[in-house]
């Protein structure tokens, strides 16, 4: 325990990758099976304590707190958790120097507490801290009330556990989602005790294949019979998986998203695993994203929201038809797959992703340019025929050619301070449009938007904001409404939680217009007619 | 109790000298506790302090920053106007003093700022007994308990162990901290050159010439290689110029505010060391039950936690509410 909570102070101080990366794969080096398993199912969030809530870690402050003290010190630290691990007394037994070989190992600590009932946990957790000091109490609670916000991603564990054990990410992409903690399966094949964990008659994802933006200067020399030419739909990515033991959907993470859209993941005779889109609307009547995002944003769907706020499913790709791995084969190839097995694909709402035909670049933009009129497609997806079926962003093999994005000009209003390498520059900024309100015209935010300029351009944005800061609110400085930029978007959408009332997709500088008046920049009315 | 000093224009006044404490103001007396800027600062007509307040003092506004300068040594009094002024050390920084008024045979004492860590810059704090005790309460709220300080400087060096490459840029206040700091190093047994930002080099030698001896320390200039070095600076040096010409860094910094993982994180900080030169939640509360005084006043700080944790222990308790004391990091 002692040596995980050292590791989470390393990496919640930790501001780069890289050392998090150094720090996690030395951890691992020097720490056992189990302890290595519960500390990284920990870390990413694949550990949940039943009996154990924040309720429980509040009663037991209270106990031994004043209340009043307790309420103070909360408002002051702003995390329960560290609250209560400086708030609890220190035991004579355990002096922050003297280390402790005798308080329990991370495994024995992770068993007890998800065996542990309600009535007990209480007790169980007091009993451990008081015999820690304030960095195992801290590393214990954060662990109890789940949430490291250490910083490290699932991803960032994978890439160190194939970093320490020499393989391929990969190998360890493929199977992670067959495993649980403490992970004994991965562990025993790392190790050489085990044969690797195999995914035969599981319904589990499968890493997808993702698109690299096209460079455009490639598409005068794009010879394109070489290429499978299809509209990028603006949907959101998934994987359906049918398999012996039931069918699931997965979102391009990896997540299951079956429980909210119960309708696209029933029972089916089909076995196999299908890359896709999910869709708002019908095949017939597509609707837009926002549409969509209605039902993304619910764990659940009631019968009577499935048949409101319909969806439907639209294949890429095909991955495994029955057991067969067809990952392999060239796109062409499972192309002609995808097409044989449509017929016997018994899904209730689905259907395939129609193929463009374009004889050359020119060609290729103007479909491009068609795409811009429809708010459903954002864009051309160009696949290497001969490309197999790959996990990640691989170069040369799949690329998204994106519409023109939207473009308003809009006025910077508040700048607040980067991260890591930007952190003494001022390079997240917010923009307004102009608006009427009851005290005439004034500015509404927007957008924020913190990428889309050169280094150089970075440095004169950030002497503009030092040079015409008018208030500060904590982190974040008010500029004078003077600079005009060109913000490019992806799309807009209404959204009843800002202020503004619609909300950008992926905003970012296009142009900065030193010479451009404020009075010029856009009128909300008018950016809301891009909806 | 004690109705002879009270807040005046946002400043402790002591009524029968006719004179403030710490005023944030120019004023025509001023007892002054320590040589922080924002306890001492200038223009004031007479100055009362110890003679190294006074030293820092000169070095920070001129020699002639007073018309009148009156140095105390620790236990050496003063007749102001009706009011017997004494100092005790209270083991903040180089000359750092409690100030003890004795009027109509009643006794206030101003803590100023205190802690109750060994350190072997400044002379340790020393219980005045008294009937109303004036303290800070900068880390008043049970959640800051210091740790000992060898425990921190370890943590120091065994990063710095970890990393020999990088440059330990330690934040430190150029005032007591960064000498403190100096010390703890070397009674860990590290006697390399210890590199000083401009700032506190005067200072460095000031506390040498009061005999705080700091062993090799080395200007941080532009023209010496930093790496695998410690090199101390003031946070007001961070994010400037002179720190973008270090490479690759490995940002620390050291104040009681460190204790607080989220606030350090915040800050960017990649070690926080949990160092301070301010009392934490137990030593305020063992430090007023020796004072033992019939009231205790709260200067600045989170007093709310102070005068509830005084109130449940039958001592009456009550704020002062100034405000202008610098709340960052000291």
């Amino acid at each position: 325990m002692n040596n995980f909570a050292q590791l989470l102070e390393s990496l919640i101080f930790s501001p780069r990758r890289s050392v998090k990366q150094a720090h996690l794969v030395s951890w691992i080096a020097e720490t056992t099976f189990p302890d290595k398993g519960w500390g990284l199912a920990a870390l990413i969030g694949d550990l949940t304590f039943p009996a154990v809530k924040a309720g429980v870690i509040r009663e037991l402050a209270a106990e031994t707190s004043d209340k009043y003290l307790f309420e103070l010190s909360y408002d002051f630290v702003g995390d329960l958790a560290e609250t209560v691990a400086l708030l609890w007394p220190a035991h004579a037994v355990c002096k922050e120097a003297s280390q402790t070989s005798q308080i329990p190992a991370l495994n024995q600590i992770v068993e007890r507490l998800i065996s542990v009932c309600r009535a007990d946990s209480k007790s169980v957790l007091a009993g451990y801290l008081d015999q820690m000091n304030v960095s195992q109490r801290w590393a214990l609670l954060k662990m109890a009330t789940g949430g490291m916000r250490v910083g490290l991603s699932a991803r960032m564990a994978r890439l160190a556990i194939a970093e320490y054990y020499h393989r391929d990410i990969a190998e360890i992409e493929e199977i992670w989602p067959l495993l649980h903690p403490p992970y004994a399966e991965l562990f025993g094949w790392l190790e050489g005790r085990a044969e690797r964990p195999s995914a035969k008659g599981r319904a589990v994802f499968r890493p997808m294949m993702l698109a690299h933006p096209i460079d455009e200067t490639r598409l005068d020399t794009l010879e394109c019979n070489d290429w499978q030419v299809e509209w990028k739909w603006d949907g959101a990515r998934i994987q359906l998986v049918s398999a012996e033991q039931g069918v699931k959907l997965f979102s391009r993470s990896g997540d299951d998203i079956s429980a909210s859209f119960p309708e696209l993941a029933g029972p089916m005779e089909w076995k196999g695993v299908l890359d896709g889109e999910i869709l708002a609307g019908t095949p017939e009547k597509i609707d837009s994203f926002n549409a969509l995002q209605k039902r993304l944003n619910r764990k659940t769907a009631s019968v009577k929201m499935q048949r409101s706020n319909p969806v439907f499913l639209r294949f890429y790709d095909i991955m495994f038809c029955g057991k067969s791995d067809l990952r392999a084969l060239p796109l062409s190839e499972r192309r002609k797959m995808l097409e044989a097995q449509a017929g016997q694909i018994d899904h209730p709402q689905y259907d395939i992703s129609a193929l463009l035909e374009a004889k050359d670049g020119a060609h290729l933009a103007r479909l491009r340019d068609d795409c811009r009129q429809s708010r459903l497609i954002e864009g051309l997806m160009l696949k290497a025929k001969d490309s197999p079926y790959q996990a990640g962003r691989i170069t040369g093999a799949w690329y998204k050619w994106k519409r023109d994005p939207l473009l308003a000009d809009l006025v910077m209003m508040y700048a607040q301070r980067g991260h890591g390498k930007r952190s003494s520059y001022y390079s997240d900024y917010s923009f307004g449009a102009w608006t009427e309100t009851e005290n005439g015209v004034e500015l509404v935010p927007v957008a924020k938007a913190y990428s889309g300029f050169t280094d150089a351009e970075l440095k004169k944005l950030d002497k503009f904001v030092k040079d015409h800061t008018t208030n500060r609110f904590g982190p974040v400085r008010e500029v004078e409404h003077k600079l005009v930029v060109e913000i490019a978007f992806d799309s807009i959408h209404l959204s009843p939680r800002h202020k503004s009332g619609v909300a950008m997709r992926f905003p970012r500088v296009h142009m900065i217009r030193w010479d451009k008046a404020v009075e010029e920049a856009d009128q909300l009315s008018e950016i809301k007619k891009l909806i | 109790m004690i109705d002879w000093a009270r807040i005046h224009k946002k400043g402790l006044f002591i009524e029968p000298a006719q004179a403030y404490i710490d005023p944030p103001f120019a004023s025509s007396c001023a007892l002054i506790t320590h040589g922080h800027a924002d306890h001492a600062r200038a223009g004031h007509k007479h100055v009362i302090a110890t003679t190294q307040t006074l030293d820092i003092m000169a070095l920070r506004y001129g020699a002639d920053f007073a018309e009148h300068k009156t140095a105390l040594d620790y236990g050496q009094s003063v007749q102001v106007r009706d009011v017997m002024v004494t100092m005790a050390p209270s083991g903040h920084v180089l000359g750092s003093a409690q100030i003890i008024l004795d009027y109509q045979g009643k006794r206030l004492v101003a803590a100023g700022d205190y802690k109750r860590k060994a350190d072997p810059t400044c002379a340790p704090f020393e219980v005045v007994q008294c009937d109303v005790f004036v303290t800070e309460a900068t880390f008043g709220l049970p959640v800051f308990r210091h740790p000992d300080p060898h425990q921190e400087i370890e943590k120091l060096l065994s990063v710095h162990r970890l990393f020999p490459e990088r440059t330990m840029l330690v934040g430190a206040y150029a005032l007591g901290k960064a000498q403190r700091i100096i010390t703890l190093l070397r009674e860990a047994g590290y006697n390399q050159p210890v590199y000083l930002h401009g700032a506190m080099q005067k200072l460095s030698l000031l506390y040498e010439k009061w005999g705080v001896s700091l062993g090799n320390w080395q200007a941080a200039t532009a023209d010496i290689s930093l790496a695998g070095k410690i090199v101390i600076a003031p946070p007001s040096a961070f994010g400037t110029s002179w720190m973008r010409r270090l490479h690759d860094p490995l940002i620390c910094f050291a104040s009681g505010w460190m204790q607080v993982r989220q606030r350090a994180k915040q800050r960017g900080v990649e070690l926080p060391l949990i160092l301070s030169d301010h009392a934490d939640w137990d030593d305020l509360l063992a430090t007023i039950e020796q004072v033992a005084p019939k009231q205790v006043w709260v200067t600045h700080g989170r007093e709310d936690a102070l005068i509830h944790a005084c109130e449940m222990r039958g001592i009456s308790a009550k704020a002062l509410s100034l405000i202008g004391y610098d709340e960052s990091e000291q």
